[in-house]
């Protein structure tokens, strides 16, 4: 086996990407509403919400840490959004005040982990019901309403591709996937992230200064989940305080299923994608086929394990075999 | 090896020289009152049994820990080391025992961490130029006589003496002036110590100043000009390797 062919297996989505071209096909085959284009306009649909997140999740389990309040954070963010929208804010500032507001959660992660050396598991645990209560204090037991009159085509209108019509949204995903992956590949600070997860003393012992790399991690992830959360309450055109409630799991089993590895230093943007596309796929088959909903769960289980065997799997054998 | 029979000419300014260092960890008391100092091209074994102060001592040179006390001079300029940046940057240049590479990361990558070479902008937000990266990392394992595969070989696909090949071809890359290596032998099968040995005699011809920390008293001797011994955070004896035996080392650190 070529070296070429060998570094390709040793990828950490491989696996993923694998088992989502096989179930492309095999779903195809077994229901033919599945690739159709009103169905695949409908699957694309959340995706880019769900892989923002994961792609934000992936960079920070890459760097050693962990985030359970994506998923909180997505409620928070559009609910301060729309409230100062509400209050007159132009659409802008208040977009950038519910990011800011997302980034400063992340800064808390980040304080309470690195500084007071608390597990981020625990942190982060803590920040998810802290930022939740923040959505439902603010929202004062009245959700505000979303401005219906707002013009939301810049973020999540139709985009006419001829046989799907997915959300403008999708765009954003994929240039915020194509700016990360380069960060994460070609650029120092995502060699430095790398290494900060991978080995955390050589990373120190080089000069990398760690803390701050985690620091510059925790605000990113905090920042995309707001970011993630503003498209889908704009798409849905509602602001509920329980927006986002259980998308952590969801976002980390994408992020785990994409390849990454939760001792950290092994994990790719693509594989948060891909683990996206996956998980949806799954449910999308489900609710095609009239399967009780109730089975999703199961099946995205099942899927993490699979995926993260094959990854194993397939990484031992590629380390294995000498070119 | 008999390089320790001609000592290196003592001349000019020491390129590196410690005055009065103390170190406490809470209430232990690392290093106490340690003056140290070594010239260009001289290897120093540093020895002492278990908790006698050696590592601290070079992790305060290598920018892991600071001082609580004592002064810092290199080629007779007061410095403050306050992270490794500095030490690197001040041309002193660290092997550890666990070697300080990322095994997931390439031999390139792990060659650079934290001092890619940019294409583009500047460090902390830079485009990394790989095809450098890859070209002068197996330049520089050549330098100390090491091929290997490929650049993009991960490290974890290395054995312990290639590995710190690795180490001591990146500290070579960086012109460091000063190296110092902390029980780099440990693990290594003994083919793959007389390599780290070799390389540092090598070195010495280079006129690169090495610090070599080692329990193996037999490994220290035949290549150092100078004996540091150090126990209970002070330095106990400093002498010319050709003036004691391992015997006599044995003797006075245990
Ligand atoms: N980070 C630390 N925190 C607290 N105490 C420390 C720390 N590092 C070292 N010490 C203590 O300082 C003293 C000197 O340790 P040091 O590591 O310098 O010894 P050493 O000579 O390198 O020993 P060894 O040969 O076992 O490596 C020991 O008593 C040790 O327990
Ligand atoms: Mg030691």
């Amino acid at each position: 086996m070529k070296p070429s062919v060998r570094n390709l297996m040793a990828r950490p989505e491989m696996a993923a990407l694998l088992i989502f071209f096989a179930l492309l096909v095999v779903f195809s085959v077994l229901n033919d509403r599945f690739f159709t284009t009103g169905n695949m306009t409908v699957y694309l649909q959340p995706i880019p919400e769900i892989a923002i997140v994961a792609m934000g999740i992936t960079i920070l389990i890459i760097a050693g840490e962990f985030d359970l309040s994506v998923g909180s954070v997505f409620g928070l963010s559009p609910m301060v959004t729309v409230l100062l929208m509400q209050n007159g804010w132009p659409t802008a500032a208040a977009i950038l005040v519910g990011l800011l507001i997302a980034a400063l959660i992340g800064f808390g992660n980040g304080l309470i982990t690195l500084k007071l050396k608390i597990p981020s598991f625990i942190a982060t645990l803590g920040m998810l019901f802290m930022a939740r209560s923040l959505a439902v204090v603010l929202a004062g037991g009245f959700p505000p309403i979303f401005p219906r009159e707002l013009n939301v085509s810049w973020l999540v209108g139709r985009l006419d591709l001829g046989l799907v019509t997915p959300r403008v949204s999708l765009l954003y995903m994929i240039a915020i996937a194509l700016v990360l992956g380069f960060v994460l590949r070609r650029m120092d600070f995502g060699h430095w992230i790398f290494a900060t997860g991978g080995h955390p003393q050589a990373a120190r012992d080089m000069g990398i200064k760690t803390k701050r790399v985690k620091m510059a991690c925790f605000m990113l992830c905090a920042a995309l989940a707001g970011f993630a959360g503003i498209i889908q309450s704009f798409r849905v055109k509602v602001i509920v305080p329980n927006l986002g409630t259980g998308l952590e799991m969801q976002a980390i089993a994408a992020a785990v299923i994409g390849g990454v590895a939760l001792t950290g230093g092994v994990g790719s943007i693509l594989g948060a994608v891909v683990g996206t596309l996956l998980i949806a796929m799954i449910e999308n088959i489900l609710i095609l086929s009239g399967v009780n909903a109730n089975w999703f769960m199961f099946a995205v289980g099942a899927m993490i394990v699979v995926a993260v065997v094959l990854n194993t799997q397939t990484r031992l054998k590629a380390e294995g075999m000498k070119g | 090896m008999n390089v320790a029979a001609n000592p290196a000419p003592a001349v000019e300014e020491p390129i590196i020289k410690c005055v009065g260092l103390q170190k406490w960890y809470g209430a232990v008391h690392a290093l106490k009152n340690v003056d140290f100092h070594a010239a260009r091209g001289e290897v120093i074994g540093l020895v002492g049994d278990n908790g006698a102060g050696k590592s601290t001592l070079i992790k305060i040179l290598s920018g892991v820990h600071t001082q609580d006390k004592g002064e810092i001079f290199i080629e007779g300029r007061s410095v403050s080391i306050t992270g490794p940046e500095v030490a690197m940057g001040l041309g002193i240049e660290t092997i550890y025992q666990y070697t300080a590479m990322v095994p997931e990361m390439s031999i390139a990558q792990n060659f650079f961490i934290g001092r890619e070479p940019l294409k583009f902008g500047r460090p902390g937000f830079g485009i990394v130029d790989r095809e450098k990266m890859a070209r002068e990392a197996m330049e520089g394992l050549r330098g100390v006589g090491l091929h290997l595969r490929g650049a993009d070989t991960p490290v974890k696909a290395l054995s312990g003496g290639q590995r710190q090949g690795v180490a001591i071809a990146r500290a070579m890359h960086f012109r460091s002036k000063v190296l110092i290596l902390d029980e780099p032998t440990n693990h290594l099968s003994v083919k793959e110590t007389n390599k780290v040995l070799d390389h540092v005699v090598e070195l010495k011809g280079l006129g690169v100043t090495s610090i070599f920390i080692s329990h193996n008293l037999h490994h220290i001797h035949p290549i150092s000009d100078r004996i540091v011994a150090m126990a209970r955070g002070e330095k106990i004896a400093d002498l010319p390797a050709s003036e004691i035996s391992v015997d006599e080392m044995t003797r006075m650190i245990s």
